[in-house]
């Protein structure tokens, strides 16, 4: 058994290892910063610490967020140190069969199939393991084309 | 008290890996100077040390390698031996084999199995000795300290063998640092904000309460930046040794000079830099230098030289290496990339040199075949230039056919505390390095003028290239737009200026320099990152990389250059004006003065023909201006009473010496273009309008010159007549 983190961004129903994750923080400060690649939606300081904080919509290709629409963080540990994922909401911390993986579903194209490890069917609704270390490298402007919408 | 065993063992480990690395600089030493008493005892005193305190512990293979040396050294020592290259290359070959051992023990508390018998029957050769060694032999009694001797380790003696290594420095852990220096950032931050507080407020008690943690503040900072700086000479230490090694399995001669060895570099910046310092140098040894012969044939001296130096500029740490090697066949590069690939054969024909040499640093451009010595020029060139932008730094190199290769690191400050200025643009706040900071200057809409397609302002009639921050960074808005005043930065971004335009200034604070995530790097207009005052993140602008960004160093300079050639001279110099005795006007570039001051005439002393007064701890000459004048000098010499009571006096520095100039009275100081006419009299650069009069421009050192032949003439004449 695997447990896995779950949040949602833009209608998608994502998780990831559990043991990634440092923490959890609600809307934060964001500056922003200039030139960057438009997946790095900035940087956050957190208690003295500056982490780089990657959108999640622009990384998967979904709609942009709206100016009011404030982002979660979810701190991952990775090994230039922690990185802030902006996503919609904090779901619970689910226990997953590593077994029952399936092949991302076709309905997902584009760059972000690249960015999913596996699909885990859930009563109702489809998880989607996301490939923390692949969404951090997939940092060059011209890697991300929109995901074709599966509704 | 197995705990306090492992702790002299580890101690043991960390002095003998110094202790060889020592060994090894002697003997690389010694192969130049073999004669070199202080050296060779250097070297017996370290194997001495490491062969007592090996016994002690009980590393019997250990000692008795060290032993077979510190006998051969011995020798050597008292001059019974002399060094060869041979003895050399086996003294060197044993502290390789000690690192070997000092590894195995680090890894399992023991010295092995091997017993390098070899390597002890070699070092017995040498020495002329019988073979076979004599590993249980009672060898040389008085070589062995008390410590040897198998006693049992009593604390007593443990005191004792510590007791050689204690002195006045103490180890301290790495990471005990790093955390003092974290904290130490914060406390700055939490200073920044409390000074911000105060400052809104007039309770004087608080004032004072608030200078005192801001002074202790800055030398806590200091004291614990200080304890993080080593010297460059640590990263380097082993260069020596690596060419040498690598020259002799070469055949070449090659030679390493370091120069800079004192820069001083926060020690995470040294581990960063060893390896990629390591491995340029050894891709000089291998490519660079050519063979003997083929410098002889180029004219160059047999031995080749790998310069490598470290220096401070600009709030940075530049480190060059260069060897006087035969430099890079850039057309070869050109075909060696078409070969693979990289490029068709028109863009390898349209590159530039620039882009010609970006491409040795491409990953994998080198893995093929290393038959040319170009293509193992790039060798890992790209894993060097990975290393060092992992540190936020950069690499460059340039070259030169037959004559060498220089490659250029940049260390940008990280882990540091630097002071900057806060400015904003588009309601972004960035800090600017104030290591880069010429000027501020206020500008009003539509001072800023477009100059084939560049913006320009004039400074003081000096061209000056307009970055805009906001456009150069897409923050969006219209700079030409708003009609507020503005402000515009005048920067130095190596040895180029021009002003960054941005909507508004905050006072200077200190800041605490964090480096960008991997994810950012390519960003060459920010150094890093650092906590505001108001505790959100600002980013910290790169001065040299925005002006890169911004062409303003290369081709922009350029044009404004050919621009000026319809102009007047643009050269302006700052001159001090001032007035002699009746009222000429005259001036001197300021960068002559020292000085200005005003002094009383009455401690003025005269000896012989000379005037002098106290200055300081010294005694100041003064020179009457109308002395220094030819055609003035026939007026009546000036008795000390006739001066006025304050003597105006401009002093001058003549390398170690300082001469006062007695003028009459200082005007101004002014900064024009110099536009002069010829003068009709030596001593005169040339006559100028300044502020609308003729003024005289002195040539201050050539007058002094003059007066001081004219006066050998004059002694020499006079004791003439008397005789």
């Amino acid at each position: 058994m695997k447990q896995l983190a779950t949040f949602s961004v833009d209608g998608r129903f994502l998780g990831v290892d559990v043991a990634r994750v440092r923490e959890v923080l609600r809307p934060q400060e964001l500056t922003r910063v200039p030139l960057a690649p438009p997946q790095i939606a900035g940087l956050i300081n957190l208690r003295g610490e500056i982490v780089t904080a990657f959108d999640l919509r622009v990384t998967l290709g979904r709609a942009l967020r709206g100016r009011d629409e404030r982002p979660m963080n979810v701190v991952v540990t990775t090994e230039h140190g922690p990185v802030s994922m902006l996503v919609d909401d904090v779901s619970d911390v689910l226990h997953v069969d590593e077994n029952a993986i399936e092949r991302p579903p076709s309905t997902l194209r584009g760059s972000a199939r690249g960015l999913i490890l596996g699909a885990y069917k859930l009563e109702g609704r489809l998880l989607l393991e996301l490939d923390l270390d692949a969404v951090i490298a997939n940092t060059s402007p011209w890697g991300i084309d929109a995901e074709v919408d599966d509704r | 008290m197995p705990g306090e065993m492992d702790e002299i063992v580890a101690e043991f480990l960390v002095e003998s890996y110094e202790s060889l690395d020592r060994l090894d600089r002697d003997l690389l030493a010694l192969e130049r100077d073999p004669h070199s008493r202080e050296v060779l005892a250097s070297t017996f005193r370290t194997m001495h040390t490491i062969k007592g305190t090996c016994g002690f512990l009980g590393f019997a293979k250990l000692e008795r390698i060290a032993h077979a040396a510190e006998n051969l050294l011995a020798g050597l020592r008292d001059g019974s031996l002399s060094i060869t290259p041979q003895t050399a290359g086996v003294l060197l070959a044993t502290g390789d084999v000690l690192r070997l051992i000092l590894r195995q023990i680090e890894a399992n508390g023991t010295d092995g199995e091997d017993d390098h018998d070899a390597l002890v029957e070699d070092l017995g050769k040498l020495r002329g000795a019988p073979t076979g060694a004599r590993p249980s032999a009672p060898p040389a009694a008085e070589a062995r300290p008390p410590a040897t001797q198998p006693a049992p380790a009593g604390p007593g003696r443990r005191f004792g063998f510590r007791g050689a290594v204690i002195d006045t420095t103490v180890r301290v852990d790495v990471n005990v640092l790093d955390r003092l220096m974290t904290l130490v950032g914060e406390l700055v931050l939490a200073r920044n904000q409390l000074a911000a507080l105060a400052s809104d407020r007039t309770d004087p008690s608080l004032a004072s309460a608030t200078q005192s943690v801001d002074r202790i503040t800055a030398e806590l900072q200091e004291g614990v930046m200080k304890t993080r700086l080593q010297p460059i000479r640590t990263a380097w230490a082993t260069l020596p040794r690596v060419a040498r090694d690598l020259a002799v399995a070469l055949d070449k001669r090659v030679r390493i000079e370091t120069d800079g060895d004192d820069t001083e570099l926060d020690r995470s910046i040294i581990e960063a830099i060893k390896d990629p310092l390591t491995h340029i140098v050894r891709n000089a040894v291998d490519h660079g230098i050519e063979g003997p012969e083929a410098r002889i044939d180029a004219g160059k001296p047999e031995e080749g030289v790998v310069l490598v130096r470290a220096y401070h500029e600009g709030g940075q740490v530049t480190i060059e290496v260069a060897d006087d090697g035969a430099g890079i066949d850039l057309n070869a590069v050109r075909a060696k990339a078409v070969e693979l690939a990289s490029v068709t054969p028109e863009q390898a024909k349209r590159m530039s040199e620039r882009e010609a040499i970006d491409l040795l640093f491409l990953p994998g451009f080198s893995t093929a075949d290393h038959v040319t010595t170009v293509s193992g020029r790039g060798v890992g060139m790209d894993v060097v230039r990975t290393n060092i932008e992992r540190v936020g730094g950069s690499i460059d190199l340039s070259s030169s056919r037959g004559v060498g290769t220089t490659f250029k690191i940049r260390i940008p400050l990280t882990l540091a505390i630097i002071p900057v200025l806060i400015a904003t643009s588009r309601d972004e706040r960035f800090a600017i390095p104030q290591a880069n900071l010429l000027e501020l200057v206020g500008v009003v809409p539509g001072s800023i003028e477009i100059l084939h397609e560049v913006p320009v302002y004039r400074l003081r009639d000096r061209l000056l290239p307009v970055v805009s921050l906001a456009r150069e960074l897409q923050l969006g808005g219209d700079d030409e737009g708003s009609s507020a005043g503005r402000f515009l930065v005048v920067l130095q971004a190596d040895d180029r200026r021009f002003g960054l335009l941005v909507d508004g200034l905050s006072d200077p604070s200190e800041i605490v320099v964090k480096p960008l995530g991997p994810h950012l790097h390519g960003l060459e207009a920010f150094a890093g990152a650092t906590i505001l005052g108001n505790g959100r993140v600002g980013l910290i602008l790169d001065v040299v990389g925005l002006a890169a960004r911004a062409g303003v160093v290369g081709d922009v300079h350029e044009r404004l250059d050919a621009e000026r050639t319809d102009d007047p001279p643009e050269d302006v110099q700052a001159l001090l004006v001032f007035a002699d005795a009746a009222g000429g006007r005259m001036a001197v570039p300021l960068d002559l003065v020292h000085r200005l001051e005003e002094l009383p005439r009455a401690v003025v002393e005269r000896s012989g023909l000379d005037l002098a007064l106290p200055y300081g701890d010294r005694i100041l000459p003064l020179v009457p201006l109308h002395e220094l004048l030819v055609e003035r000098r026939r007026a009546p010499r000036h008795a000390v009473e006739d001066m006025p009571a304050e003597l105006q006096v401009l002093v001058h520095r003549r390398g170690e010496d300082l001469v006062g100039l007695v003028v009459g009275r200082i005007i101004d100081i002014v900064e024009q273009p110099l536009d002069l006419q010829p003068a009709g009299r030596p001593g005169v650069t040339g006559t100028m309008f300044v502020q609308g009069r003729i003024t005289e421009i002195l040539d201050l050192p050539g007058l002094l010159e003059m007066r001081e032949e004219r006066r050998r003439l004059d002694i020499s004449a006079s004791a003439g007549a008397a005789s």
